[in-house]
């Protein structure tokens, strides 16, 4: 993009002293790539927002089909439909639902990657390399093979149309990566931190629970919002595990909800940016972390 | 590097001073890895009871005949017990080399592998693009960072129904589109167009992990390397060439790999996408899903051998991986 425009001219002396005044310091560029890559980062921008706003704005059209005529929709903004899926329908208890199977799947299983994946970046003992290399080859499991004799299994236990039950398939699934994503934030802890604490005479659990864990808030920050997102409206398990309709999470209780309306899209818009609200949040607390804490897993592998 | 810390365990400094017997050395080392083995053994018992266990029975499924008439099942009170058979490997004959197993696998077959080479491209050269250009000291970078992560950190559920609506018939794509006098492609329905929709979808929510994941990458370069290379003389193009990408490379193996993968077996774009419609543009893992799940009575033994069958492909394809990328490891120093 900017290939000419920084090219030193041979014919300047060496000494760094005797460099033309205007020469740009390494970082700033000129201008006019300036220019461009503000231009190429808004478009992304309006690209990556576009159908984010797009959703918020149908959702305040009260007629099924508005989304077929926005330009109507200005003439009659309304909260209706919020209106009516927070008083007329479930939606808190398919919240409820929703929350309760994230919020304790992520606590679990972030808790449960956060130990192996301590263990896996600290030690080394026989098994570890069949470790990491199952925790990889874990996510690559389709469903289609697991969802199945899981379904057989949990009926079997009977968990079918349980809680318990969704949250223990759903921890199946992130925890692998999650793992993955720790161990690789733990390396970029220097052992001498554990040392320390050894020395102080604490056991390696005290210095994995005190000392290590406060210290990789940023990659369990994205573990905790990966898993959480992930399961926050995740659909086919949970139409598959969750049989009464006391029990829908959100997902499962917005598709409900069509066939029961006869698809009536701008419910479906203004339930799908409430649902958007708590992960937003979510998200927003830990954005700050989101390229320390993703990079770590990523660049030790 | 950690033989201090797991050295140290509670022993008396007496002990530590003299050279350990063959005895002690096996239970220090037992010491060690008995810590090890407490940390890892939660994650070992879930994986194995929920992951491996049905992994086992679903490759058993895939030798019998199972589907959802002769399953052990309940109703009411009466307990039916299983009443399905081993047939060997006749599923996946079938669906290899059966009657119509081109219509059943081999084009969906096909389709699923031009999708993942196409997705994971255009995730990683964009991706790329947008992390080299948030590497630059700009004006306003934090926020274009946050924007531009908001594909993924809104819940797929939601933004792919936001894209049905936007692509519907007469929905807003089409309706820019027939303003510039351009064809309308009917996204939903027409079986090419469904497969450039899927695709778009996806792009679009998968650029911002890959584009996250290597800005940390970028950043974890140091400027040395490029400060010498400007003095050097060497242009942006050759700094990009021969530090850049070399200094992403660990990075870049691992969430290339991670892409294919989450791509191959990408569920909710296709699923949420076109519901229970587009037969042509089902990748593998949702024509599974609908063999399965989609259809009465349930074909398990068929939907868990095509899992199967998807499960070693990505294994094949992550063995050659590591092979590739460690052979390129020593060629590359």
């Amino acid at each position: 993009m900017s290939t000419t425009t920084e090219r030193p001219a041979p014919a300047v002396t060496p000494a760094p002293a005797a460099r033309p005044a205007k020469h740009r310091p390494r970082g700033e560029s000129s201008p006019l790539s300036k220019a461009l890559s503000h231009g190429v980062l808004i478009l992304a921008s309006l690209i990556a927002l576009f159908p984010i706003g797009w959703i918020l704005f149908v959702s305040l059209g009260p007629d099924k089909n508005d989304y077929l005529h926005p330009g109507d929709i200005f003439g009659k903004l309304t909260l209706s439909n919020y209106q009516h899926v927070l008083g007329d329908t479930d939606f808190f208890t398919w919240f409820g639902n929703s929350l309760l199977v994230a919020g304790v799947t992520t606590v679990f299983g972030v808790l449960l990657a956060a130990t192996a994946g301590y263990a896996v970046s600290r030690m080394r003992f026989p098994g570890h390399k069949p470790l990491m290399w199952s925790l990889l080859v874990t996510q690559m499991f389709p469903i289609a093979v697991l969802i199945v004799p899981m379904y057989t299994m949990l009926s079997a236990l009977d968990l079918l149309d349980s809680y318990a039950g969704l949250i223990l398939v759903y921890s199946t699934t992130t925890v692998p990566y999650c793992a993955w994503l720790m161990k690789g934030y733990f390396d970029t802890i220097p052992v001498e931190i554990d040392e320390a604490g050894r020395v102080d005479g604490l056991s390696p659990f005290g210095t994995f629970w005190r000392l290590v864990l406060p210290l990789a808030r940023p990659g369990l920050a994205v573990a905790a919002f990966y898993s959480f997102l992930t399961y926050w409206a995740e659909v086919p398990f949970a139409s598959t595990f969750m049989l009464s309709s006391d029990k829908y999470t959100l997902a499962v209780g917005l598709q409900s909800f069509v066939s029961e309306h006869d698809a009536q899209w701008n419910l479906m818009a203004a339930t799908a940016v409430l649902i958007a609200i708590p992960s937003a949040a979510f998200f927003y607390l830990v954005q700050r972390h989101l390229v320390t804490g993703l990079t770590a897993g990523a660049s030790k592998s | 590097m950690s033989v201090a810390v797991q050295g140290a365990t509670g022993k008396g400094s007496r002990e530590r001073d003299q050279r350990p017997g063959p005895l002690e050395r096996l239970k220090r080392s037992y010491a060690k890895h008995w810590y090890a083995y407490a940390m890892t053994a939660p994650v070992v018992v879930v994986l194995g009871a929920l992951v491996f266990y049905p992994l086992v029975e679903g490759i058993w499924l895939t030798l019998t005949d199972a589907n959802s008439l002769n399953v052990a099942r309940k109703i009411g009170v009466n307990e039916i017990p299983a009443s399905y058979q081993y047939i060997g490997f006749h599923n996946y004959a079938d669906i290899l080399w059966g009657p119509g197993s081109y219509d059943r696998f081999w084009s969906h077959f096909v389709w699923t592998i031009a999708w993942t080479v196409i997705c994971v491209s255009l995730h990683y050269t964009l991706g790329l693009g947008l992390a080299v250009l948030l590497n630059k000291k700009l004006r306003g970078r934090a926020a274009y960072r946050m924007l531009l992560i908001l594909p993924w950190a809104v819940p797929t559920f939601v933004t792919v129904f936001s894209w049905r609506l936007m692509l519907s018939d007469g929905g807003v794509v089409n309706t820019v589109l027939s303003a510039l006098h351009l064809p309308e492609p009917g996204w939903l329905t027409d079986p090419w167009a469904q497969k450039a929709a899927a695709i778009l979808v996806n792009t679009w929510a998968g650029v911002p992990f890959m584009m996250i994941s290597l800005l940390g990458g970028l950043q974890s370069i140091p400027a040395e390397l490029y400060e010498a290379a400007e003095m050097d003389g060497a242009t942006r193009w050759q700094q990009f060439r021969h530090i850049t990408l070399p200094g992403l490379r660990t990075v870049s193996s691992t969430v290339v790999l991670l892409g294919v993968i989450w791509t191959f077996n990408q569920f909710n774009v296709i699923f949420l996408l076109f519901g229970k419609g587009a037969p042509d543009a089902q990748l593998l893992v949702t024509w599974a899903y609908r063999l399965g799940f989609g259809q009465i009575p349930r074909d398990y033994a068929g939907s868990a051998a095509y899992g199967v069958i998807l499960l070693s492909i990505l294994i094949v394809f992550t063995a050659f991986y590591r092979r590739w990328l460690a052979r390129n490891e020593q060629a590359n120093g």
